[in-house]
């Protein structure tokens, strides 16, 4: 510890709480402890109704007693969830947790006990914890409990100390991303004790486990191991919680490790060492399986097992990467210098007689001198792994004999001691020498260096037997000859060797480039596509091609729907790609989710989202074992969903495009038609004005005519004004501007602009004292007042009565207008506020319908309703309410508080 | 107008049959106009000429008649009425803010527009003495004795209401702003606080008019201000 301030725990609490609320994922918590007994399942039961005694929804997932009853107590009164059946043919009917049934309750919390479970053949995930990561990644917090010897890097610590090895882990990433971890300890005493009592199984399990397990040198050791484990995880908190607020990264600086991944049967062993190596130096790290090509030739168990110890490597939070090269030791030093790597983890390697250079630890040491070396000693209860048992697993498999080769070869030495035996006077011996070397030389260049070693030894042979004194005899005279022999032999192999290196490198050379040039057509020929069809053909295609595989693909359509392109294929699921869709992860063969299924699907992940599903069906289901395949059919996927991003972009371009031109050219005509067609109305009225107050007066006939000019142009202005302010009203870019209002101020102020309108009629106000503000545009409701009264001037009688009244609801205000005129026409109460329509056809009083029209855009805009009807008394009454909102502004004084202040 | 004659008014507006009418109007009474199609003209007019009213387009070609507003008010005490579109309210604010008197809707009734005119020529050469007692309407207010009379008895204000009354009183037959009302009787902290005015301006008429709802006294501009009507 540093003199930094200790951290405040509650702060860091809080932070994590903050972060975790943030990312809308639950919280997790684990009762650890270090044997079957200690109580963890209690523990949390006991805490759970706690919770829901506070009232937080609780329900039990999976809560596993094994019969005792103490735990079992704890149960009563908790929500159990009901299990999912899963049938399998005569078998009897297995019962696990039902993941959908939790996912659709969605509890705030829910328990799943035992962690490390895996679940039964027919669930979505083989394991519980995958379950569990599903239950928090949809936001609900999980409760659960984990023994010590289910996390996977002490897997085999734990098993070499009890002699029992368990079969159910749990990768310990997961583990350290739990939020809390509740250590649930009991002494060793303590437990034998409960053992005794009986209260952890049963008598005659109870006798069997405390002779095996149960031994108390091994409760000790375990205990420790989950104490330090726990404390491990507190103290990396912590420097977490540091390493935040701290200026500097704390360990962004330091190089990682490096763990190579050999054929032997220790590599997992020692790639969990790495993963706990790792973990303690707070540093991520790299796992590498260097395939050489002896390697390569191995029998496919041999190497499918190979490649889980890569996946293990994976799942343990290791980078990983299989890198062919016949050379380890330089593959290993360039790996570890591109990659800033300066520890190196690797198992045990005898040096053999084989090998001159030296064990691959050596050859390390003397050509990178400043990697540091780990050497993993061997697990513990494998000492004895014979010799054979070695040999065994490293053998390779004789598949890739080429008798061709062989007979080739042998045919050309026959050839040469047929062409050279003649020829022995002529020629020199040492230049015969030449010709058979020159021999060794052409077959290891063409055949390699298995024809090549056969060739330099018959050659030898011929050569001994024909040319040699004595001839036509195995005897050697001179032992020079020993030399030539031995010479031959060395190039042959030599030559051999190297071409086989050097053909080896060039498959792998033009091997890698076909991959890239697949990769650069695909890419290519969907940057030329714009269309979503013609993408996912040519996506499909070159997927299908390079895989060998039945491809499908899913679409993102509108409204969120996942649309097959193309027709359908046997065993094409929607729903699991629909969960893939929605996961972002892959699903199906090869995967951790519905591993049964013969589809593999994989999410086209964009930079935006998630553009759709590949579904493939590959015709050898090992391609996901491998994970240069995997990797490649990722960056085709990913080509894919670029490309169908693109296309989605375009079109969303293209329509924005479209929009803003019809939005500019709308505007542009509105305002030019506002202005051009207001302002020669205005000054044809202005000038009629004029023309009436002229000096000297006009004589009667003139001003009436006058006064009609007038009254025709006022007409036509009003008409322009509402066509306009209809066309401005609909147009999408329309805003309220609005504030509170007062609505009896509005109606003062509607009535005196329909003075002239209203003429002599009888115009009344029933508008109650402190009305509510309301929330709304004061100009437009105004004009929605206006336009009703002038309305009921229009179809009423000159000396009718119209009342205007206001009403406050629960939630909204009401304001109607009525009059006593001769009200609508039955049946067209709805119509009147369409568009140009009016309750009186072809009559002659003006107008083209727009009114109310305008008064109903403008009321349901501010989230109203208008209605009109004929009131009991006769005539028309025309209603419009607008919603109050819940609150009023905050600092309103109210009427009467006002005066009490002052 | 006897005052007014030979008075200039400056008449900026690009309609030329609008600008006819406003000057034959004006000219009908007494007064000697001064023409301009644009700003840039009128600006220069503003330069050139002493000036009893200015009547202002907002919606020049070339230009934001509130600068035009702005430059006369700097020089003249004269008043101003602006010719404004319809439902352009925060374009007439700010011609309001800037220091005009008040504005007039396209189109307009020219008799109405004359009105206008002789109210606020009215106003503006009143002598006001800071004593004298102010009647509008039925409506008395003794700034003296800090008095407000309807119908011959006193009202009851709040020192608010009085300060809101007394506000308006002043710029009596102007249009004022929201804002402007704001800051003149609450200060520059409530400036946002449209509600404020409007429960106020509530209360103020439920004691001074005759039928709140319908006011004669204090007229309520929509989206604008309000106005107390002078004479």
């Amino acid at each position: 510890m540093t003199t930094d301030a200790r951290p405040d725990p509650d702060e860091l609490v809080e932070r994590i709480r903050q972060e975790a609320r943030q990312a809308g994922r639950g919280r997790l918590r684990i009762y650890f402890g270090s044997a079957a007994g200690v109580g963890k399942t209690y523990a949390m039961l006991v805490a759970a109704r706690a919770r829901k005694a506070a009232g937080t929804d609780v329900v039990a997932g999976v809560i596993e007693t094994h019969g005792r009853a103490e735990t079992a107590a704890q149960l009563a009164g908790l929500e159990l969830l009901p299990r999912r059946g899963i049938a399998r043919a005569d078998r009897p009917l297995l019962t696990e947790f039902d993941l959908d049934g939790a996912l659709a309750r969605k509890p705030a919390l829910i328990l799943v006990d035992e962690l490390a479970h895996s679940n039964v053949a027919g669930s979505r995930h083989p394991k519980r914890w995958q379950d569990v990561d599903e239950l928090l990644a949809s936001g609900i917090d999980v409760w659960t409990t984990l023994n010590v010897q289910h996390l996977e890097t002490l897997n085999d610590i734990v098993g070499g100390i009890t002699g029992i090895r368990v079969h159910e882990t749990l990768p310990d990433t997961f583990f350290d991303a739990a939020d809390e971890v509740v250590l649930v300890d009991t002494p060793a005493d303590e437990l034998l004790g409960r053992l005794k009592a009986g209260k952890v199984y049963g008598e005659a399990q109870a006798e069997r486990a405390a002779a095996n397990f149960f031994r108390k040198g091994n409760l000790m050791a375990l205990r420790e191991l989950a104490l330090r484990r726990t404390a491990d995880r507190v103290e990396d908190d912590v420097q977490t919680y540091r390493a935040d607020r701290s200026i500097t990264p704390v360990w962004k600086t330091e190089s990682a490790i490096l763990c190579c991944i050999g054929p032997g049967r220790s590599a997992e062993h020692v790639v969990r060492s790495a993963a706990l190596l790792a973990q303690q130096l707070a540093v991520s790290w790299h796992a590498v399986y260097i395939e050489t090509p002896r390697l390569q030739r191995l029998a496919g168990d041999a190497r499918r097992r190979i490649l889980l110890v890569v996946e293990l490597a994976e799942q343990l939070g290791a980078r990983t990467a299989v890198l062919p090269s016949s050379d380890v030791a330089a593959a290993l030093i360039d790996y570890a210098r591109d990659n800033n790597l300066s520890k190196v983890v690797m198992g045990h390697n005898r040096a053999s007689f084989w090998r001159p250079a030296g064990t691959l630890a050596q050859q390390l040491g003397q050509r990178a001198a400043d990697v540091d070396l780990i050497e993993i000693g061997a697990p513990p209860g494998t000492v004895a792994t014979t010799a054979a048992g070695r040999r065994a697993d490293a053998k390779p498999v004789a598949a890739n004999w080429r008798p061709t080769g062989y007979a080739l070869g042998l045919v050309a030495c026959g050839l040469l001691t047929a062409l050279v035996v003649p020829l022995e006077g002529v020629l020199d011996q040492a230049n015969i020498v030449m010709l058979y070397l020159l021999l060794v030389l052409g077959v290891a260049m063409r055949y390699g260096r298995g024809p090549a070693v056969l060739c330099a030894v018959v050659n030898v042979v011929a050569f001994d037997y024909f040319l040699v004194p004595p001839k036509l005899s195995f005897a050697v005279s001179d032992v020079q000859y020993v030399l030539t022999f031995g010479v031959m032999l060395a190039v042959g192999l030599i030559v051999g060797q190297l071409t086989a290196g050097l053909r080896f490198q060039a498959r792998i050379a033009v091997h890698r480039e076909r991959r890239s040039h697949a990769l650069f057509e695909v890419a290519r020929d969907l940057s030329a596509e714009l269309v979503v069809e013609q993408v996912v053909e040519t996506a499909a295609k070159a997927i299908a091609r390079e895989f060998h595989a039945e491809v499908r693909m899913f679409v993102l359509a509108e409204d969120d729907r996942l649309a097959l392109v193309g027709s359908t294929c046997a065993g094409l699921d929607a729903g699991t790609a629909r969960w893939a869709f929605d996961h972002a992860e892959p699903a199906g063969l090869g995967t951790d989710t519905i591993p049964g299924s013969a589809w593999h699907y994989l999410p086209l992940k964009a930079s935006m989202r998630t553009r759709g599903v590949l579904a493939l069906q590959p015709e050898s289901p090992r391609l996901f074992a491998v994970p240069e395949q995997r990797r490649q059919l990722q960056t085709f996927a990913a080509l894919a969903a670029i490309a169908l991003e693109r296309v989605h972009y375009v079109d969303v371009a293209q329509k924005a495009t479209v929009q803003i031109e019809s939005e500019r050219l709308r505007n542009s005509l509105l305002s030019a038609l506002s202005h051009d067609l207001r302002t020669p109305l205005a000054g044809l009225s202005g000038l009629a004005e004029s023309l009436q107050l002229t000096e000297p007066p006009l004589s009667g006939e003139q001003k009436d005519l006058c006064e009609k000019l007038d009254a025709a142009a006022r007409r036509m202005t009003m008409q322009v004004s509402n066509l306009l302010d209809m066309a401005r009203i609909e147009s999408p870019e329309f805003r309220l501007a609005s504030d509170w209002n007062s609505i009896e101020e509005i109606i003062g102020s509607a009535i005196r602009i329909s003075e002239w309108a209203l003429a002599s009629r009888d115009v009344t106000t029933d508008v109650p004292r402190d009305l509510p503000l309301v929330k709304c545009d004061a100009v437009l409701i105004e004009r929605v007042v206006v336009n009703l009264l002038e309305n009921a001037a229009k179809y009423t009688p000159a000396d009718a009565c119209v009342r205007i009244a206001a009403r406050v609801g629960a939630t909204e205000l009401s304001v109607s207008v009525a009059d006593n005129g001769p009200g609508i026409p039955a049946g067209r109460e709805k119509s009147i506020f369409t568009k140009f329509t009016r309750g009186v056809r072809e009559s002659s009083t003006s107008g083209v319908g727009l009114g109310l029209a305008i008064c109903k855009a403008i009321v349901e805009a501010h989230g109203g309703r208008i209605g009109a009807a004929n009131h009991a008394g006769g005539g028309a009454v025309v209603t419009f309410s607008l919603p109050l909102p819940s609150e009023q502004p905050q600092d309103r004084p109210a009427l009467d508080a006002i005066e009490e202040v002052e | 107008m006897i005052e007014t004659l030979g008075a200039n008014a400056l008449v900026i507006e690009d309609d030329s049959n609008i600008r006819r009418s406003v000057r034959s109007a004006l000219e009908m009474n007494g007064w000697s106009v001064l023409e301009a199609e644009t700003l840039a003209s009128g600006m220069a007019a503003v330069a050139a000429h002493h000036l009893a009213l200015a009547v202002i387009d907002l919606g020049l070609p070339d230009g934001d008649g509130v600068a035009l507003v702005r430059s006369v008010r700097e020089r003249f005490q004269a008043p101003i009425i602006v010719l404004s579109a319809r439902a352009e309210e925060h374009h007439k604010v700010r011609a309001l803010d800037a220091g005009a008197d008040d504005y007039v809707e396209k189109p307009f009734r020219v008799a109405e527009f004359l009105a206008r005119v002789r109210a606020h020529i009215r106003r503006s050469g009143a002598t006001s003495s800071a004593e004298a007692v102010i009647t509008v309407g039925n409506v008395e207010f003794d700034p003296g004795a800090r008095l407000v009379r309807k119908n011959g008895s006193e009202v009851r204000l709040t020192r608010t209401q009085y300060k809101l009354f007394a506000f308006l009183v002043a710029n009596a037959g102007r249009v004022l702003t929201h804002r402007q009302l704001l800051l003149g009787v609450w200060g520059p902290a409530r400036v946002e606080h449209g509600h404020y005015l409007r429960v106020y301006m509530a209360s103020l008429r439920q004691k001074l008019e005759d039928d709140p709802a319908r006011p004669k006294l204090i007229t309520t501009e929509t989206g604008v201000g309000y106005r107390l009507v002078s004479g």
